[in-house]
């Protein structure tokens, strides 16, 4: 065996390349240039799609003595990262500018490269298959957000929230540390696939695995934002330039999901009954508080922060219910909507943010309800993105949110879990409430601020495109759900 | 069942739609003349491409005719899967009639963003034509829940001044309902395996298992008719709602709850639906004497409709649970018959506040005085409202209390009793706003109708008295589907 197998690192091995090269270049560009940058930027994230899209239907290649995994689902999540980070860099040129991110001062194009360092941990993230690599992707990805949401640094409130998302973090990132550190004791291996081996032979003492288990749930919980773990999410999003929220509030959680999936489900699947109970718990109380919390707020942001809390926690209905009584039979199926959902939320998200940077300006930021108000009359194509997006979100048909919530449902009813699934809906049916009130904003209130929308045409025709995918998406969801079907399936077979 | 050679399904569904985004895209409100012109060209094109449904409909066959499939979303095996029966083609019609009356109605009336205006009636127009159409489960869920949004926008953006919250209460009532129906749907699907209605009619079902899914449905299908106690919801958004808004409230997405029971409840949980008719019935009475009562002390003219609307409806869930063949005949009757009235009256509504932008009877009084040719259409449509015999409101009630008869003497006798309120506050709204003297100033200055008003008023007229005296189109039509319905019903699939 070739052990030390380039060709499923390509990507990644891509990526470091061109971050050093866009560092370089970066160094000898004015301020006026900065524009060589962002399309540089671009340009890799293109590279790496490519790559990782001609590696799709590649059958799943373990290298670097099984630390690596290139597969189905490492493909499919990351394609989606890439689309993400790029539609946010879109969406931010112009605001970064005008909040001094990208230039002027001791700044150079440090944003560009610090969400591709971010980019790069969450690449190694998804297609890590040893417990350190993954510690080290998230430590890469956690360290470039953390400096990304303090890179306004005489911005106090974005200087206490990269302050609470440090500690914080770091203290999720401690939990999860311990909870390996006890696998690891107990089964004395780092691998994901010898870690399974040995769960699944039962000789290893169940009490020391499933303590271990508690300590990964809750560090994963805290990285998806899920309740109990959720404190930071609210300030944190509302706290951090929205340009970085996004690169938050994004790509991070398909890389979340994937770790999700690699630690619970390849890693300690025998013990899926005990992490079972525990996402259950966490999903209950996301959806309750979060959907509740967010009809309070009147700052679109930290609402939106309170909605993806609620969202995580739809989709770990997903993960929850893969193992009904022992049979594993439908597990791929609930794996796969979850992972429609977490893609599919991602996208809403890019588009939502997209709106709010859309509508900022120099010594402007329109994150309150009120700046949204009469939105239909200063550009009726914009409120009808938003308007989508926010139907999205709350799941009505024909938006891609209903599918996501339609898919992920099917799977909590195929485990016989009714009351779940009456849960789930009645909980969503208080989140229309405030994704209405966006609605009605917009729609049914005389705008307040009347200056002109001033936005480039390539954050135009992307946020255009975003908005549009998600009806798209929502009239043909098929070819999508297919696709991250065959994923999972073909993950999960190995 | 057989595929249909021509996707004239499609066809009615989309029309409206494509003619609708056309519109959002193109329509300039500056040239508020041009985007009036192409949405009425979109609605009479739309409407005129349902005829060949009647025309080349089979009468005798049984099933589903004009039938559409493809495979839509592969991974839980839903189709695109259209058809029409008996029960459902007339509402496809009576959808793409109504819109081009609403289209006429909001001609001069709405002024500001008249090209959204348009664009949402008439993408609501294909959505609810949609829903008559869907016979897979998911795809009826689909257009259903899909409607909410642009009457979400009508009532929310053209509506009075209280309109933020009757769009807000409307939209979540039903949202409300019908969630709880998804959960029920895909029950049903991690059942059978499939979305398809006529599937999930043959698939036995425990009966406590149906209750649960009966009231599901009841759920959505309740808040929509809407029934009583689920109803409050309704006034609101009728006073608030510009007219066309009202009407096609009234005439058409009312229906959508009460097509439910026939498609959904009756034939997935028949054992259900015979255990809990009772229930049913119950609440069909209350709503016919109570809200019967109710509406005669309104002193809102819209209000008042709004609660008759509530009565009529009562009477169409009453006949569904008569499970005979008058009464359900009936029901199906006076949901079409109801369209074409309620519409009417909120259009009648609505020449009145165009003019004097009062709702209130008490700002009336003599209106005959100065409105003559108005005041004849507005006696003709509230003596139908009543159930007045030649015009098309007697039909479906005197058929439902017919069936109700046969069924139990005392629940025909108090339904029929209700036809005493329903005289009552049809006819004490024309004295009070028609007849008389001449009330105040605002009365005396009255303009009677003009072109646009009378043929749009004439067009139901004629419909109206023409249902009422040859209901016979309407009633042949559907005799074959009903008998199947009926039949298959009172087949117990409990096992």
């Amino acid at each position: 065996m070739d052990n030390m197998n380039l060709v499923p690192a390509y990507p990644e091995l891509f990526l470091v390349i061109a971050i050093f090269a866009i560092l370089l270049i970066d160094m000898f560009l004015s301020d006026a240039k900065r524009h060589v940058t962002y399309v540089l930027t671009l340009i890799s994230l293109a590279v790496c799609g490519t790559l990782s899209v001609s590696s799709f239907n590649d059958a799943t290649v373990y290298t670097f003595n099984n630390m690596f995994v290139s597969d189905a689902m490492s493909s499919l999540l990351k394609i989606f990262s890439y689309i993400a980070v790029g539609v946010t860099i879109i969406y931010s040129r112009q605001y970064s500018t005008d909040r001094g991110m990208l230039g002027g001062g001791m700044l150079g194009g440090e944003f560009y490269i610090l969400a591709l360092f971010s980019l790069l941990g969450q690449m190694v993230m998804i297609s890590g298959n040893n417990f350190l690599i993954i510690y080290l992707g998230l430590e890469l990805m956690s360290l470039s957000l953390y400096a990304l949401v303090a890179l306004r640094r005489g911005h106090s409130v974005s200087t206490e929230a990269a302050m609470k998302y440090f500690v914080l973090g770091a203290l999720a990132s401690g939990f999860l540390l311990y909870g390996i550190s006890m696998l690891y004791g107990a089964t004395g291996s780092l691998d994901l696939t010898e870690v399974a081996k040995v769960t699944a032979s039962g000789v290893v003492n169940k009490t020391v695995l499933v303590f271990g288990v508690v300590f990964i749930v809750a560090g994963l919980a805290f990285k998806l934002g899920a309740v109990p773990f959720h404190m930071w999410v609210p300030d944190v999003y509302q706290g951090a330039p929205t340009a970085v929220t996004l690169l938050l509030g994004g790509a991070p959680k398909l890389a979340t999901f994937a770790i999700c999936i690699r630690l619970l489900v390849e890693g300690l699947f025998p013990l899926a009954l005990d992490w079972q109970q525990m996402l259950t718990i966490l999903a209950v109380l996301s959806m309750a508080i979060g959907n509740i919390t967010a009809i309070v707020q009147t700052n679109l942001k930290r609402m939106l922060a309170y909605s993806t809390i609620a969202h995580m926690g739809f989709m770990l209905l997903g993960l929850l219910s893969g193992v009904v009584g022992g049979n594993i039979s439908s597990a791929d199926q609930a794996y796969s909507s979850a992972l429609f959902y977490a893609v599919t939320y991602v996208l809403t998200t890019l588009g939502t943010f997209g709106v709010i940077m859309l509508l900022a300006r120099t010594g402007f930021e329109a994150e309150t309800l009120d700046d949204f108000k009469g939105l239909n009359q200063r550009s009726p194509w914009f409120a009808l993105v938003m308007l989508l997006l926010m139907f999205s979100l709350t799941g009505i048909p024909p938006t891609v949110g209903f599918y996501s919530k339609l898919a992920v449902l099917q799977a909590v009813l195929a485990t016989g879990q009714v009351w779940l699934a009456v849960v789930s809906v009645l909980l969503s049916l208080v989140g229309a409430f405030y994704y209405l009130r966006v609605v009605k904003v917009m729609y049914f209130d005389e705008p307040v601020d009347t200056e002109r929308i001033i936005a480039s045409s390539d954050m135009r025709v992307t946020l255009s495109v975003n908005g549009l995918a998600i009806l798209a998406l929502g009239i043909l969801p098929g070819p999508l759900m297919a696709v991250c079907a065959t994923a999972m399936a073909k993950t999960l077979a190995g | 069942m057989m595929q249909s050679t021509f996707p004239f399904l499609s066809l009615a569904i989309w029309c409206p739609i494509a003619f609708g985004l056309f519109i959002l895209a193109f329509g300039r409100d500056k040239n508020p003349a041009l985007v009036r012109s192409m949405a009425l060209i979109g609605a009479i094109v739309s409407f005129l491409v349902t005829l060949p449904l009647l025309q080349q409909f089979d009468k005798a066959a049984h099933g589903m005719q004009f039938v559409e499939k493809t495979l839509w979303i592969e991974r839980f095996n839903i189709n695109y899967f259209l058809g029409v029966d008996g029960i459902s083609l007339w509402f496809v019609l009576l959808t793409a009639f109504i819109t081009v009356i609403v289209v006429i109605a909001g001609w001069e009336v709405i002024e500001k963003r008249v090209a959204q205006y348009m664009g949402a009636f008439l993408i609501l127009s294909g959505l609810m034509i949609g829903v008559f159409c869907a016979i897979d489960g998911l795809l009826f869920y689909v257009f259903f829940e899909a409607t909410l949004i642009p009457m979400f926008i009508i009532i929310g953006v053209w509506g009075g001044a209280n309109r933020v919250y009757a769009a807000m209460k409307f939209f979540l009532y039903t949202l409300l309902g019908s969630l709880l129906t998804l959960v029920a749907i895909l029950y049903l699907y991690v059942q059978s395996g499939s979305f398809e209605i006529l599937t999930w009619h043959k698939l036995p079902l425990p009966l406590n298992v149906q209750i649960l899914i009966f009231f599901a449905f009841l759920m959505a299908f309740a808040v929509k008719v809407p029934m009583w106690p689920v109803h409050t919801w309704l006034p609101d958004a009728h006073v608030e709602a510009p007219t066309g808004g009202s009407v096609v409230l009234a005439a058409i997405m009312l229906k959508l709850g009460a097509y439910g029971f026939l498609r959904f409840s009756l034939p997935i949980v028949p054992d259900a639906s015979h255990a809990l008719s009772g229930f049913i019935i119950t609440l069909s009475l209350i709503a016919v004497i109570y809200i019967g009562l109710v509406a005669l002390i309104q002193a809102d003219m819209k209000k008042l409709v709004a609660y008759s609307s509530i009565a009529h409806m009562g009477f169409v869930t009453l006949g569904f649970f008569m499970f005979n063949d008058m009464a359900v005949q009936g029901g199906i009757v006076q949901m079409i018959s109801h369209g074409f009235v309620s519409g009417a009256m909120f259009l009648c509504i609505g020449v009145l506040y165009d003019r004097m932008h009062s709702r209130q009877i008490a700002d009336y009084g003599g209106v005959v005085n100065t409105m003559p040719r108005f005041a004849a259409f507005f006696v003709l449509f509230s003596l139908a409202n009543c159930g007045l015999p030649a015009t098309s409101g007697f039909v479906g009630e005197f058929m439902v209390i017919l069936g109700a008869v046969q069924y139990n003497f005392w629940i025909g006798l108090l339904a029929a009793t209700a036809l005493i309120f329903g005289a009552a506050y049809s006819l004490w709204l024309v004295k009070r706003v028609v007849f008389g003297n001449v009330g105040n100033q605002n009365v005396a200055q009255l303009q009677d109708l003009n072109r646009r008003e009378f043929f749009m008023l004439g067009l139901l007229a004629i419909v109206v008295i023409a249902m009422g005296v040859y209901p016979a189109p309407f009633t042949d039509v559907m005799q074959t589907s009903v008998a199947d319905l009926l039949e298959h019903v009172a087949v117990s699939k409990a096992n």
